[in-house]
């Protein structure tokens, strides 16, 4: 079996472009669900905002690639506002069902085919990104120990871990402050933040839209990296990997997105060259090669929920603070 | 306690004993507050004033309505009718933590610490106008950092004062019940509220702490601001109120000063059933009448 070759293969991607995607999506989520409690099960739709923003804006109205990226940013904002002003007020649930309803809603819009000259159909958005490219400072390939980047990968990982440093710093920032403060007081007991004379709504309104627009930003990465806006790609998945990578990390942490999407990235694509040299070399007879990559999610499945088991609190989580919850 | 407070208690003393009669001094003023859960009527209150710089005890069986009095007047439960003014302000419609910022702060019967946050966060949130609360100026502690440790500064003062100062680090839900009711009870004297209206306070409380926390009480007073309070404990309320309401079946049906409202005839009737051997007694008969027309 070629160890050599699973391990960068698992150590390119999860620095590569999935984990930053997946890390800003995850980012965004901290600050909605991990810090605010607010459930907010459509991180996709801001994603994909995100992405048809900037896709249509080149692709379809010719602006520039920067104007491109306000407009995404704006999208984000106007969906954060159009999911929290009417289910806020509500409880918590209602946030769930409305985000998610919408970002299949968003999916099926973009994919729909009497929209198709606007957002492409299910092929969605490609090769519009060139401008981005134009800016790139690598001329060849970059390989640093047993990892290797095309020049042009290079560049958007780069620029993605700068933005993943941006947010998390900035996460850190808001979270010492008062307003991190009564972010942290609403998810622990929301009438007992009002009876201290402050706005719960309007502090989960800001929280909904912070996030989103922090999440937006994986929705450009994978828009740019990809030179593609696949609807599909879209899909309530995104969500729920974006979930498991901020629980597996440790929710209301700041490095809890960024450690859980690495190790999230690197474990999955570790399962699947393992399975995958295992089968074909013949260790492993009982599975074909076409099957790895559903077997390689029960692994996934399996291992998430012993993590849930036995550390629920996540690798950065402090099971001290969870456990007082219930009392 | 200074003198003009004094004198805010003492003229309760020529108040007369009846149900929703008028204060010399009222700082709360509610009129017809009715609230409706399908056909019960769980709060039917046609007037009841509170007096100013006073502590008001609101007593009354279980069921009587008084913790959905204590919701609507702070606006966490909206009535069917009914206003009610507080300082001259129209506070009937206002939402609760524009209630809490006019200057009318409550405590919740179930303990509402804010268990994954310090002592001291749990202070510092009761605080009014702080500049690091708003989005923008958070990410930039110079704006706010002074304002911060003012705020810690008279925070620490009052956790002083309720016996909770050496927690300041210890996380909200490592503490006891009793001390949790004492922490929400020091928060919302960091608001610096006009009234506090207080949800069984003395439930959960150990007998050892119930002194101390009427002495807290006593003191939230003599600094001039206004208490009510819904309590089961009779003790803590003959011990400290200068005055008492007393609810049943939703309206409100004696009031005066604690021993007098204990020995009336209607108060003991509320609490015991009332006596089928003899005749209805007036205020009973005047009960009778007045649900009736409700």
């Amino acid at each position: 079996m070629d160890w050599g070759n699973v391990f960068s293969q698992a150590i390119t991607q999860g620095i590569g472009i999935q984990a930053v995607i997946f890390a800003l999506a995850a980012i965004g989520l901290n600050v909605q669900f991990g810090y605010t409690g607010l459930l907010n099960f459509g991180q996709s739709g801001f994603l994909a905002v995100a992405a048809y923003g900037l896709g249509v804006s080149i692709a379809m109205l010719g602006w520039s690639l920067w104007v491109g990226l306000l407009v995404g940013i704006a999208a984000a904002v106007v969906l954060a506002l159009l999911l929290g002003i009417p289910t806020l007020r509500l409880r918590a649930d209602y946030l769930a069902i409305v985000t998610i309803a919408a970002a299949e809603i968003l999916r099926l819009t973009f994919r729909s085919v009497s929209l198709d000259p606007i957002f492409g159909g299910s092929d969605g958005i490609n090769r519009f990104a060139d401008d981005f490219y134009k800016y790139n400072p690598y001329s060849s390939s970059v390989t640093i120990g047993p990892v290797s980047f095309s020049e042009n990968d290079m560049w958007i990982v780069t620029i993605g871990w700068i933005l993943v440093v941006i947010m998390s710093v900035l996460v850190f920032m808001l979270m010492r402050s008062p307003w991190g403060r009564v972010i942290k007081a609403i998810r622990e007991d929301e009438d007992a933040v009002r009876s201290l004379g402050k706005s719960v709504y309007a502090y989960k309104m800001q929280a909904l839209i912070i996030g989103g627009v922090m999440g937006c930003f994986g929705g450009f990465i994978a828009a740019i990296a990809f030179q593609s806006i696949q609807p599909d790609y879209y899909s309530t998945d995104l969500t729920f990997f974006a979930y498991a990578v901020l629980i597996l990390g440790g929710a209301a942490r700041v490095l809890g997105p960024i450690v859980g999407s690495v190790v999230f990235w690197f474990g999955l694509v570790l399962i699947d060259g393992t399975l995958s040299n295992a089968v074909s070399s013949g260790t492993i007879d009982f599975i074909r090669n076409d099957q790895v990559g559903q077997i390689r999610y029960w692994i996934l499945g399996i291992s998430l929920m012993l993590l849930m088991i036995y550390r629920p609190q996540g690798i950065l989580g402090d099971k001290k603070e969870l456990s007082l919850d219930a009392r | 306690m200074p003198d003009d407070l004094k004198y805010l208690i003492e003229a309760l003393r020529d108040v007369p004993q009846e149900p929703g009669v008028a204060k010399p001094d009222p700082i709360l003023i509610a009129d017809d507050v009715m609230r409706h859960f399908g056909g019960l009527t769980a709060v039917d209150v046609s007037h009841v004033e509170i007096q100013r710089g006073t502590i008001t005890a609101l007593i009354g069986p279980n069921g009587a309505g008084k913790t959905t009095f204590f919701n609507l007047l702070t606006g966490f439960d909206r009535p069917n009718t009914g206003s009610w003014t507080f300082e001259g302000r129209q506070l009937a419609g206002v939402r609760p933590h524009k209630v809490a910022k006019i200057g009318m702060v409550r405590t919740f019967q179930l303990t509402k610490a804010l268990s994954r946050l310090t002592v001291m966060e749990n202070m510092r949130l009761g605080a009014q106008h702080q500049r690091g609360e708003k989005l923008f100026a958070s990410i930039l502690p110079f704006l706010w950092r002074s304002q911060e440790d003012e705020i810690t500064e008279r925070a620490l003062l009052l956790l002083e004062s309720f016996n909770l100062a050496e927690k300041q680090d210890d996380l909200a839900g490592s503490l006891s019940g009793g001390q949790r009711k004492l922490l929400e009870m020091a928060r919302a004297l960091m608001v610096e509220p006009d009234m506090i209206m207080l949800d069984e306070p003395m439930a959960g409380v150990n007998p050892a702490l119930t002194q101390s926390l009427l002495d807290h009480v006593r003191q939230v007073r003599d600094r001039g601001t206004t208490v009510l309070f819904v309590e089961h404990d009779m003790d803590m309320v003959r011990d400290i109120s200068d005055w008492v309401i007393v609810m049943s079946q939703g309206q409100v049906i004696a009031e005066g000063p604690p021993h007098d409202v204990m020995s009336n005839e209607a108060v003991i009737d509320a609490y015991l059933g009332t006596h089928h051997d003899k005749p209805l007694t007036d205020s009973g008969e005047a009960l009778t009448a007045h649900h009736e027309e409700a």
